[in-house]
Order: C-alpha cells, then structure tokens, then sequence
C-alpha cells in the first residue's frame, strides 16, 4: 500500500518548504517538493535603475545576500564593459568567503547538525522527530558545546566580511566596478586575525565534528540519497584581472561531470523546462537570457512553480559537493562516486570546501595594495545586457539583466535551488533532490527524520528559488511547489 | 529588580559613541533580564514574505551573545530557521501555544504578509491538511500575544516584497494586527541590538517603550544620521566624494543619510566592525517607511567618466540624495501603473 507523507514546513533551511512523497514497504518511491512563499522579485527590479540591482537582489535571501550581490556585480560589470581594479576584484572575494565560512558553519552546526545530534531538553531544541541519534554521549556533548562555539564563529565569520563589506547581511559597499570600501593595511591585519581565528575552528573542530558524525552514521548515510549524478559548477573566487570568459581562473573553476565524463561548461546549454511547472509550454527550453515567464495556473499535469533547469537537457546538481567533484578534488573524488554522492559526501564536501577556501584567503590578502583604488568608474549604456555567473555557497548561481533607456527592463536569476529542487523536466526526468529522496527508506511514517536529512544535505534557500516568478493579469495562484 | 523606564532611558542617554547602549548595560545585561522575568517568556517567531536576513542578524547579537539569549533568557518555542521541529509538529505547536499561552507570548513577525488572494503567496504551515497562510497565523497569533515585535523593514513597513508594484499586495504587521501593541524595529536587516534592546526594555518595564510615528522605539531612531554623521566635517567644509572610494561627504553618490533616522554612527554594524557611510557606501535609508522606492536610486551623481562624450548626468535628470521630485514622480507613476 501507498503511504503519502507531508512534511510541512521542513524547518531548519533558508524559506518555506514542504515535501511530499509516496512511501511503500517502508520506502520513498516517489517525491514532490513545494515552496511556499512568492514575492515576486523580477517584477520588483524592472523599471529601477540598473546600479542598485546588486542591492536590491541581496534581499532575494539573508543567508547569500553576498552571492546575490556578487552575481549581479558581475552581471552589471558585464552589461557596463567595466573591469574591477585589483584591489576590487580580492574585496569582492574576501567578503564572499567571510560569508562562505559563516554559511558552511551555520549549516552544518545550527540548520543539520540537529538530526544527528540530541540537543538538551529545552526550546527550541524540542519537541523533535524521534529518530536514531547515534553518537555516543561525550561525542553528544561535545557537538552541543560545538554548536554554542559555532554560534560565535558564524559570528566572527560575518564581522570579518564586514571589515570591507560595512554590514552583514546585506552589504552596501558593493557597486559595479568594484566596491566603496577602501583597503589600509589595518583592515588588511584585522582580517587576517579574525581569519586565523576561523581557520583553526574550521580545521580543529568542524572538520573533525563531520567525520564524527560520518563515522556513526556511515553505514547507511554514505549510500541514502545519490541523487541524479551529474556535477554542476560554474566556479567561483577570481584570481586573476584578465577577462575570463571560460571561468578557469578561478580558485574553484567553471566545470562539470556529466554521465560519469569531466566536461567543460558552455553557458549557452542552460536551459529551463516548464513541462511540470505552472506555465505556458512555449517558453519551454529556453536560455534564461532568452527566457519568458508566461504563467499558467492550473495547467495540466504541472506541479510547481518552480522552472526546472538543465544543463544539456540533465538534471545537474550544484553546491559543495558538486564544486569539489567537478574540480576533481582529491578528497572527494577518493571516495568514489558510490560514497560521495549520498547525504554524508554532501556535508563533507561542504566542510572540506569550508577549509579549502580558507586557506586560500591568506594569499589574496598579501596581494591587496593599500592606498590604490577598489573602484573603476563606468557609464551606463542605454541598451545592453550582461551576464554573472558565480557560485553561491549553496551553489551555482547565474544572473542575466537586460538594459533598456538605462533602466532594467528584463532581469532572470537561475538560483542554486532551482537546479537542485526543481521539479521534472520535459523528458519526465526528477529533480536533484526528488531523485534523491526516492529510495530513502522510512522507519516511522509519524518521525520521517530520514526524509529531512535527505533534503538539508543540500542546504536548500526556498527563498531564493521561490522568487523568479513573474505573475500577470489576475491568475489565481493556488500554491507554490518547487 | 529590573532598571526602572527612566534609569533605562537615562542609560542610554548618557552612553557615549563608541561605548553604546549595550556595552554600558554590559555582561550584567542577560543576567537582569532572566532576573525581571519570574519565568522565561515565551517567544514565538513567525516568517513571512522575508529572507532570514533578520534572523541571521540576530545571530550576530554580541552583548548580550545569543546563546545566552537562547538558553537562559527567552524560550524561544518556535523559530523556523532554528527549532529541532520540522512537519506536523510545528503545526501543532501552533495551535497549543494559541490555546495555552493567551496573552502571555510575544510573538515576533519577520518579513512582510502577502494579502493578495487570501495570503495564499506564503503559507508557512501545514496541520491535518489545511494549509495554514502567513496572513492567518498573524491574525490569530498576532491578537493572542501579549506584544508583538515586527522585526526589520519588510514586517514594519513592507520593505523589499512591498516594494512598487508590489506584486503579492504585502503589508506591515500593524496592518493585520491591530489589537495588540505592534513595535517596529526597521532597518534592513533589524539590528540585533535594537531587537534585544526593546526586549529587555518591555521585560524590565512591562511596557512598550515611547514609539516614534513610525511605531519604532524613540531611543533607537533618535535623528537623521547626517546630523552627527562621521563624515559631517566633509559636508560642513563642502568637501563631495565624486566616486566611491573618495574622501568627503557622500552626498553626492545618493546618501540618503540626511532622512534616515537611525544611530548607524554610534551603534556599528557586526560588532561595531563597520557600517554604511565610513565604508563609503551611500547611506540607503533602509530605516525608513519608504524603503527601497523612495531611496532610489541608491546612487547619485556618478559616474561621471564622459567616455563616450557625454555625461550620464545630462541624459537623465538624477538626484543628489536630497532634490529628488523627479524620482517622487517616478515612484508615483509606478505606484499608479502609468508606466
């Protein structure tokens, strides 16, 4: 017998979501997932001025604002013919670093950790799903006392960003052509001593924290939750000032793993397909340059409101996981494609990335020059269009704008979860997270704990995916899936 | 005992810059809160058309720190982003804390509520198969709680999803709730400072602390920021930044410093680290009601480059921060769906 089971909401992600799936003799055989919340935010930022996209589009999520802010620089860079100076270009990276440690840590301690580990008997930590809490006790105790240190190295994480970012979340200092902030050698040694700070964290604890939790759940959360195999990256961290078009001068470099074969990427191959989603079929396949929202409420067969996009008609997964494997690291690629794509390769890869980028900062630091400028000026052409394609801490991230009469006419975000939450494409083809939902087993249909296991190792932002929506005339929206 | 209003007020009148309200209440801060209060309170924090931002800014709380604020000063029952619950739980956690706890929660909103089709743009629970919206949960719970906070400038104002055309018709708490005290901490995101700042001020005092006309807490949103701005002697001396990155008064990049009422200058941002203007970044005004229509564009008058022989100045009329009609009628065009 079929059995559904809802959750809703699934708590401890960025947004409103919900999943449904089919379970039988104890098995997910089918899954669906359901964001919550729209807000509209194409609709927003047409007619505004172009300059405040990178703004604007922060607010799209609180966890990745700086990654928002980051695509559309880079997507605004583009569409100016404008190159960062130097110093810009490092800014840029060390804020959104500082944000990926503060990101990789709260997720790991403060969003997942709590279904491995059994907080104290007190909200917010109760009530909870019953499930199997596997660590022995000091192992228990140790990772709550962890999880109260890393409230205050997220902390840290984000004052260290704010050193050249002003705030946190939601930077101000960022414009196209670089950023407002100058650079002195004081904020170059505050950095620096925040920084180690962090990285002795990141090294000595949370690291260690992942494989203890890998190390009781290993046998059977390195296999739950594969997922469609195909990596997606379009890389991230600039390391050089030249023009880059191919994205391989980067700390992390634009690259995939399609079908079990390494490969390049060629933008122009994105598209997205609306065959299950809520609108016209004639927009379906397209660049998302070239895209068009034509919504229909109630169409046939459709289950979401999310588009699904695909990298030469794939389903692609994004995020750590999927940034390491296409870069062929090491440590990850070490395990083999049967361990590393499953629930536990997710958070060890996201740990793992965590320290490999910061140990990479120390050198872009030394290459800051005080006193030479962190902003190149530009013009606003009055017609034009740009492309940012950048790498959230949740994954790959793109961003498209069309100029017209210096405002924004047309502007497209292919956000992190849509690739990895979107629903099937037009050749009936699950999602990510769909894909690796089925199969999970369920022991207590009244505890389904394994289920949002599954879900958070991708650290899915529903905010994010949930906002490219364009609605027009008087559509009645019933619900908003994913 | 807690301090008394006045000693309170007076403590922060008499903080310093640099030395602000919550480094003057000091370590001592968490310690009188769980002391005024016989039990923990009960908080109860909603999310509705919003981005976590809030949250996550309230994470960055240094003094007191949160973990303190989590374990020994509120029992925070319910938080989305932070709660071990997930699924039917939440629901009827939802429906307990309404039935038990009338008028003995706070209940705190982040983010704006979505009206447009009955609310149906944010639903934020399920429970027995009926989709709980935003807009209902803010109704019930909002005039079942004791107070209500609208944390940060989506729940006070509408903020961001508010923002022309507002495409899923968001309003502000205090639309919804109307019952109840709604207080107002703007900004984008809310100041962990301001947040706790007004907790422990109603949990000391029981009362709501004196509210500007904008329904935020007087103490926090005092003046304009220009007035004791760090780059005040710029502007006194007629010295303009033309580019970011320049030295001088921001004026002419689109700070809006001169109308947002906040203390950005004296409190800091992540731990006093930074904050807008020293960072040379335009002040954008997200403490106020208009936020982000009014303040756009976020920049003035560069660039200036001339590379293609003509200025982006004299193409299109802009604005200095201050002499803005021709965006006012922008915004009003937008608004009325002329353009």
């Amino acid at each position: 017998m079929v059995q559904k089971i809802i959750v809703d909401p699934v708590t401890r992600i960025e947004g409103h979501l919900k999943i449904e799936v089919d379970v039988e003799k104890g098995m997910v055989t089918d899954a669906r997932s359901s964001g919550t919340l729209f807000r509209g935010f194409e609709l927003i930022l047409k007619g505004r001025d172009p300059r405040d996209a990178c703004h604007i589009t922060q607010r799209i999520c609180g966890v990745c604002p700086i990654a928002h802010g980051t695509a559309s620089m880079f997507c605004l860079d583009d569409a100016f013919g404008v190159q960062p100076t130097t110093n810009g270009r490092i800014v840029r990276n060390l804020i959104q670093a500082a944000n990926y440690i503060q990101s990789h840590v709260l997720h790991f301690y403060h969003l997942a950790a709590l279904d491995y580990v059994l907080g104290p008997d007190t909200a917010p930590f109760i009530p909870r799903f019953k499930g199997d809490y596997r660590l022995p006790k000091p192992v228990n105790d140790m990772a709550v006392g962890h999880y109260i240190q890393a409230l205050t190295i997220r902390k840290k994480a984000h004052e260290m960003g704010a050193i050249f970012g002003a705030k946190m979340p939601h930077v101000t200092t960022f414009t196209a052509g670089g950023v407002t902030e100058n650079v002195t050698a004081e904020k170059i040694a505050l950095y620096k001593q925040l920084l180690a700070e962090l990285t002795s964290f990141i090294d000595d604890i949370y690291v260690p924290d992942v494989l203890a939790v890998a190390d009781a759940y290993a046998d059977e959360w390195f296999s739950i939750g594969k997922g469609c195999s195909n990596m997606l990256c379009y890389g991230v961290f600039r390391e050089s000032d030249e023009a880059d078009p191919d994205g391989q001068k980067q700390l992390l470099k634009r690259a995939r793993y399609t079908k079990g074969q390494f490969g390049s990427v060629d933008a122009k191959k994105i598209t997205e397909h609306v065959k299950y989603s809520w609108y016209n079929d004639s927009a379906s396949g397209r660049y998302p340059g070239a895209g068009a929202t034509i919504p229909e409420p109630g169409k046939d067969g459709a289950y979401s409101w999310m588009k699904a996009p695909r990298y030469d008609n794939l389903p692609h997964e994004v995020g750590p996981l999927a940034r390491l494997w296409a870069n062929r690291q090491k440590d990850v690629t070490g395990l083999g494609e049967e361990k590393a794509f499953s629930v536990l390769g997710r958070h060890f890869a996201r740990a793992l990335e965590t320290s490999v980028v910061a140990h990479a900062m120390p050198a872009w630091l030394d290459q800051l020059v005080p006193g030479q400028p962190a902003f190149a000026p530009f013009d606003i052409p009055k017609e034009g269009s740009g492309m940012g394609l950048h790498e959230a801490p949740r994954g790959a991230l793109g961003h498209w704008i069309t100029i017209k009469d210096y405002k924004i006419d047309n502007y497209q975000a292919v956000v992190p979860t849509t690739w990895n939450g979107g629903p099937r494409d037009d050749n009936g083809q699950r999602g990510p997270i769909e894909e690796a939902l089925v199969g999970c087993p369920v022991k207590d249909p009244e505890n389904p704990i394994e289920l949002v296991r599954v879900v958070r190792a991708f650290d899915p932002c529903i905010a994010c995916a949930v906002h490219v929506l364009e609605i027009k005339g008087d559509c009645e929206a019933k619900r908003f899936i994913i | 005992m807690g301090l008394t209003r006045r000693e309170f007020v007076k403590l922060c009148m008499s903080s310093t810059m640099g030395a602000y309200l919550l480094s003057v209440l000091g370590p001592d801060f968490g310690n009188q809160l769980a002391f005024a209060a016989d039990e923990k309170p009960v908080v109860i924090w909603l999310q509705g058309a919003s981005c976590t931002g809030c949250s996550v800014s309230l994470l960055n709380s240094v003094d007191p720190p949160m973990e303190k604020v989590l374990l020994d000063v509120i029992s925070l029952r319910y938080h989305p982003t932070i709660m071990a619950a997930s699924g039917h739980l939440c629901g009827e956690l939802l429906e307990e804390i309404a039935r038990d706890y009338k008028d003995r929660f706070f209940l705190v909103i982040e983010g704006a509520i979505p009206t447009k089709d009955n609310g149906i743009y944010c639903t934020i629970a399920e429970n027995k198969n009926i989709e709980l919206t935003m807009l209902q949960a803010v109704n019930i719970l909002g005039n079942a709680a004791s107070a209500v906070i609208a944390a940060g400038s989506c729940a006070a104002f509408g903020g961001i999803p508010g923002a022309a055309p507002n495409p899923t018709e968001c309003v502000p708490v205090n639309k919804v709730v109307t019952k109840k005290p709604v207080i107002n901490i703007s900004c984008c995101p809310m100041p962990p400072e301001h947040f706790l700042g007004t907790v422990v001020y109603v949990l000391t005092t029981n009362q709501v602390p004196e509210l500007d006309r904008h329904g935020r807490p007087k103490m926090f949103y005092p003046k304009p920021i220009h007035e004791e701005c760090w780059r005040r002697q710029f502007f006194d001396k007629g010295q303009f930044a033309n580019y970011p990155g320049e030295e001088g008064c921001l004026a002419m990049l689109g700070c809006k410093g001169f109308w947002a009422m906040a203390d950005c200058n004296k409190r800091g941002w992540n731990n006093n680290v930074n904050w807008c203007i020293k960072a040379g970044a335009p002040c954008q005004a997200c403490s106020e009601p208009l936020f982000p229509d009014e303040s756009e564009p976020f920049y003035g008058l560069f660039p200036l480059t001339n590379k293609q022989g003509v200025s982006y100045n004299e193409v299109i009329p802009r604005q200095t921060g201050f002499f803005e009609e021709p965006l006012k009628n922008r915004i009003r065009e937008r608004k009325h769906g002329i353009e």
